[in-house]
């Protein structure tokens, strides 16, 4: 039964094997410029597991020390999982101890896959979506590792390779552009974000940006809760 | 920040991660539907949220020596070369090369 789950897994994890290895890399040998040890990027990919939210711990370690915030920039940055876990409420039912797993290695990539594709019918589907989870956490932790490790080996001068993350999330905002049509809730993030940079400067801004952000969001729901009512 | 405070950061991140994958779960037992909010928080948060990280990048470069210059070009020509090759990958390398080739030859 375990077999066959796998089977019909894993041609559906090849893609993101590709853009997992290739980013876990280049986080984890960006972590490795920056001096941590191997260890950092290998245990961060593994218990954090949410790429975009790695790559800022890493500017988090080399800044003060503030728990607090590195916990409210974590949900925030994560928040869209409240919204794959709303979906996947009634898909995660019935497998079992497999719950847990699901959840906790659920991934933008995993959900992608768990939420379309239904698995052949001979095929159990809570070993299925397990596998799904699995195998892409695996490429993951195993290409922030590797590239960790071959920042041990390879030498040259590596200035300016933290804009990897900047490259990035300018890609992830440029593809989010063109998948929705609405783009307020962008223009929201940015322009929230701009304005408390220039008032609150470089080291404060991102708690009123958060709180700017939310309220904004706020008002928009109601207003868009009147016109539904109306 | 010492090895303690490290450890102490990165489990304040695991933590507010989990909690996110965990809370529909938790709050929403088999049955029960979430309210209105929260859906609409999930679904419009993520699109804000890389906006506010592409500007948390750019935090410190705005009040550099070159006010953000070569930041600008790279992100010009990750933008450029998005436009023509839809390659996330591609995109990505291309920008952090010439960026890093900027920074140790032009704008040191």
């Amino acid at each position: 039964m375990k077999r066959k789950a796998f089977q019909a897994a894993l041609p559906h994890t090849i893609p993101i094997a590709v853009g997992f290895l290739f980013l876990g890399m280049s986080y984890g040998f960006l972590m490795r410029s920056k001096g941590f040890s191997f260890l950092y990027p290998m245990l961060m990919s593994f218990f954090i597991f949410a790429g975009s939210m790695e790559f800022v711990t890493v500017n988090l370690l080399l800044s003060a020390f503030h728990p607090g915030y590195a916990f409210l920039l974590a949900l925030m940055v994560n928040a869209r999982h409240l919204f794959y876990g709303i979906s996947m409420l009634d898909k995660y039912k019935n497998v079992g101890w497999k719950k847990f797993y699901l959840i906790y290695g659920m991934c933008d990539e995993s959900f992608t896959v768990n939420c379309s594709v239904t698995p052949p019918p001979d095929v159990d589907r809570g070993w299925f979506m397990f596998f799904v989870t699995l195998l892409n956490q695996a490429y993951w932790v195993g290409g922030a590792t590797l590239g960790a490790l071959l920042g041990y080996v390879v030498q040259f001068d590596t200035k300016g390779i933290e804009f990897v993350m900047t490259a990035l999330f300018v890609v992830m905002f440029l593809n989010q552009w063109e998948e929705s049509k609405d783009h307020r809730s962008a223009l929201i993030g940015l322009g929230c974000s701009l304005l408390c940079l220039l008032i609150f400067g470089s080291g404060r801004f991102i708690l009123p940006a958060m709180a700017l952000i939310i309220l904004c969001f706020t008002f928009s729901s109601r207003k868009e809760d009147r016109r539904a009512a109306k | 920040m010492t090895t303690m405070q490290s450890v102490i950061t990165i489990l304040a991140v695991v933590a507010g991660t989990v909690l996110t994958r965990f809370l529909p779960f938790l709050i929403f037992p088999e049955g029960k539907t979430p309210p209105k909010f929260i859906t609409r928080l999930g679904k419009v948060l993520p699109y804000a949220v890389i906006g506010l990280l592409v500007v948390y990048c750019l935090k410190d470069a705005v009040f550099s020596a070159y006010h953000g210059l070569p930041e600008i070009i790279a992100i010009v020509f990750v933008f450029l070369l998005h436009k023509w090759k839809r390659n996330t990958l591609l995109s990505i390398a291309g920008g952090t090369v010439l960026y890093m080739a900027l920074v140790q030859n032009f704008f040191r």
